[in-house]
């Protein structure tokens, strides 16, 4: 079993007690996020005091934008991962990309169903065209198609390369959500943060950070759980998670070969 | 650029202009598919005059841009059937070549498609479309949709769906594009005042630079064997 795994191109293996210091510290990761979680729901939902025009309906907002930075940063992870694998070739930088684009889809559909719970109430609609809820539904399905065109390409050098390519182009669609909303002017989302440069008159639903007590730092927890641990924690086992159903895969043709 | 590379670029896009000179596979399926999608479009939305009049640059533009995926998709495979990207691989010019070559052909035909459609919907739906300002909307937003296209299309020749994947790889990718080019040309067809026609089209020269800085940079990824 060693010496098959010695012979597989990937099995550039780390020793034992390295391997375990990972999975150690990943453990250790799972676990902080989880409480991070719980954490952050109970300042969301607690701590932060109640919106005085919307009531407690506002309170998802402490999820629902936090994802979508959660995804963002899960498919930044996904270019990274392209451009790195067509300079080196080096397959964990694509299994950094396809795990990107994995987890950037899931929370981006956080994302989205948050948002549109929100929009009930608020808006009186799950759903409206709004460009930037339009842009975002665009944006999920770009990757889609992104998992549809590895799926579809048979050789692996072929499949990462392209992938490669098409994680780089989609980006576009994460900079037109970001973009969007703040040249639109008849977007009725409001731009909590960030600069605007037509400011939308229609946006309903806004709020100031300051108004009550707790909302800063509910929002700021939620950042860090939402945009930086929820992602790292995910992607660190995604790739994980590959690495072992690559060495199976290699077993396996080994097996089979001798 | 150098000489040799402007060269090699001005022959590949020669090819393909003799090719299409010679068959005029690529522009009458573009152009007759343009017609009868215009002609639908026309009829789906004749209840109204006034929503009709508003959404022309809409219709306008999901055309081209469908049309150029036909287009794209016909003459990959043409290059294909023919093994004319073997043989330009082979050729010992430089990959930027290529793919500038093709560009300029692929937005040759979108470009001319959308200059043959614009009078013809300019009568079909009674509104002054021949002004100079739709004229550059259609060369910068057939531009941004032919190097994304370029690029897409060299990709799905190594998928097994081949053809059925490039409009799910391409929409997506080309609707920065389609906003800015039929914000800018919308109020122009309505010959409503349109004072941000100006910014989409700034915005659109934009857009274009950057996909070719990007599409042109990933496109030797692509093309490379492996």
């Amino acid at each position: 079993m060693e010496a098959a795994r010695g012979a597989h191109p990937l099995s550039a293996e780390m020793p034992a007690s390295q391997a375990r210091t990972g999975t150690i510290a990943l453990t250790v990761l799972t676990i902080l996020t989880i409480f991070g979680v719980i954490f952050g729901l109970y300042m969301g939902l607690v701590r932060a005091g109640t919106d005085i025009d919307q009531g407690s309906v506002q309170r998802i907002f402490y999820i629902h934008m936090p994802s979508f930075f959660g995804a963002m940063l899960a498919f930044g992870a996904a270019v990274v991962g392209g451009i790195m694998y067509l300079r080196t070739r080096q397959h964990k930088w694509d299994t950094l990309s396809l795990a990107g684009v994995e987890i950037g889809i899931a929370l981006a559909l956080v994302n989205l169903v948050t948002g549109a719970i929100w929009a009930r109430p608020i808006w009186n609609t799950w759903w409206n065209w709004d460009p930037r809820l339009t842009a975002d539904a665009i944006m999920v399905l770009t990757y889609a198609a992104y998992l549809m065109l590895r799926s579809g390409i048979d050789n692996p050098d072929t499949r990462r390369r392209f992938a490669a390519v098409y994680g780089i182009i989609a980006f576009t669609s994460v900079l037109m959500v970001l973009i969007i909303p703040r040249i639109i002017p008849t977007t009725i989302h409001p731009v909590v943060i960030g600069p605007v440069f037509t400011s939308s008159e229609l946006a309903q639903g806004g709020f100031e950070l300051q108004a009550t007590a707790g909302v800063g730092a509910a929002l700021g927890i939620n950042f860090i759980v939402w945009m930086f641990l929820i992602p790292i924690t995910l992607l660190w086992h995604r790739i994980r998670l590959q690495n072992l159903a690559d060495r199976v895969e290699a077993m396996k043709t080994e097996a089979l070969s001798s | 650029m150098t000489a040799a590379f402007l060269r090699a670029m001005i022959a590949v896009a020669r090819k393909d202009f003799r090719a299409e000179a010679r068959s005029r596979e690529l522009l009458s399926l573009m152009g007759l598919f343009s017609l009868l999608s215009i002609l639908i479009f026309s009829f789906a939305l004749e209840l109204n005059r006034t929503a009709r009049l508003e959404v022309v640059g809409g219709v306008l533009w999901v055309t081209i841009l469908f049309a150029s995926i036909l287009g794209l998709n016909r003459g990959m495979a043409l290059e294909r059937e023919g093994g004319g990207m073997d043989a330009l691989l082979i050729a010992p010019i430089p990959r930027g070549a290529i793919f500038a070559g093709k560009l300029i052909g692929n937005f040759a035909f979108a470009f001319t498609v959308g200059v043959l459609l614009t009078p013809i919907m300019s009568a079909l739906y009674t509104v002054p479309a021949l002004q100079p300002s739709v004229i550059g909307a259609l060369a910068l937003g057939t531009l941004g949709i032919a190097t994304v296209g370029t690029v897409l299309a060299a990709l799905i020749g190594a998928t097994r769906a081949r053809d059925s994947l490039l409009p799910i790889l391409m929409l997506p990718v080309a609707l920065p594009v389609l906003i800015a080019a039929s914000r800018a040309s919308g109020g122009l067809l309505t010959g409503a005042a349109n004072a941000d026609a100006g910014a989409w089209l700034l915005g659109l020269a934009l857009m274009d630079a950057i996909y070719l800085l990007v599409c042109g940079a990933l496109f030797g990824f692509v093309v490379e064997e492996g």
